[in-house]
């Protein structure tokens, strides 16, 4: 086993109980920093793989900014913890049986389309956050300027909603 | 050099948690979460056949996913604010009338 494939497998696992604890947890502040520790575990595999500049803007804006601001509204509204009631935990057994079904599908896709995805691999080194930047500001120049416009319309609808209507 | 269909299935793990908490999940600040969940596993496999294939593409739709990401989590969550401050709760099974 190679060193890669070690620092995979830690990172693997602790994503994959982080999403687990995400589910355990019964208080949302708890789900919370659950799904950082999601984040952060995928940040590292990002790096693993060489982007390192999508590796900071997840630890930067997903588990920075998007969870500062999930926490903040967990404490803004005193949000306890969660009840269940017997309909709900009925849902659960349906749930947990489409959820198996969705995995079975995803991985007899996976197992079916592997030759192809392992015949398309090729190792490179490719300069990640120069090309990204070029492809960025050169190729997807307006579906980036477009983002810009989609985030002042998602600041004006928060505003909206967020303000008290006056009596 | 780690396999690209561990990484896919890594995705594929995390995207089915993600669903199950969304379907399981009574706290609608949680089922916001466990949408970011599943997000987050569909940047792992962009990433990954990025790498895979040796082309930036995935990289950069992995940030406009980002982007979305963000301006939903401040819609939605503005949502979240009115809902909790109309219904004194925020347990989706009481969130069950169109109009109040």
């Amino acid at each position: 086993m190679t060193a890669p494939l070690v620092v995979f497998f830690v990172l693997a696992a602790l994503a994959i109980l982080g999403a687990l604890s995400l589910i355990w947890q019964k208080h949302p502040i708890h789900s919370a920093l659950s799904l950082i520790v999601v984040m952060v575990a995928l940040a590292g595999l990002y790096l693993l793989m060489g982007a390192e500049f999508v590796a900071a803007v997840q630890i930067i804006v997903y588990s920075g900014a998007i969870m500062v601001l999930f926490v903040l509204v967990i404490m803004l509204l005193n949000a306890g913890i969660e009840e269940h009631t017997s309909i709900s935990k009925l849902a659960g057994v349906p749930g947990l049986l489409l959820v198996i079904a969705l995995a079975g599908f995803i991985a007899a896709t996976i197992a079916r389309s592997s030759e192809t995805v392992q015949a398309a691999m090729q190792t490179g080194a490719i300069s990640s956050t120069k090309g990204i930047s070029n492809m960025v500001f050169r190729d997807f120049v307006y579906p980036f300027e477009l983002t810009s416009f989609l985030i002042l319309v998602a600041i004006m609808g928060a505003l909206v909603l967020a303000q008290r209507e006056k009596s | 050099m780690v396999p690209t269909n561990y990484y896919v299935i890594l995705s594929a793990i995390l995207f089915g948690l993600g669903v199950f908490a969304f379907v399981f999940k009574r706290n609608i600040i949680t089922i916001f979460m466990s949408i970011e969940l599943m997000l987050n596993a569909v940047n792992l496999a962009f990433v990954a056949f990025s790498q895979a294939l040796g082309k930036l593409d995935g990289q950069v739709f992995v940030l406009f996913v980002i982007v979305v990401a963000a301006a939903e989590a401040a819609v939605g969550l503005g949502i979240i604010i009115l809902i909790a401050r109309n219904r004194q709760s925020l347990n989706v099974e009481r969130v069950d009338l169109l109009k109040l």
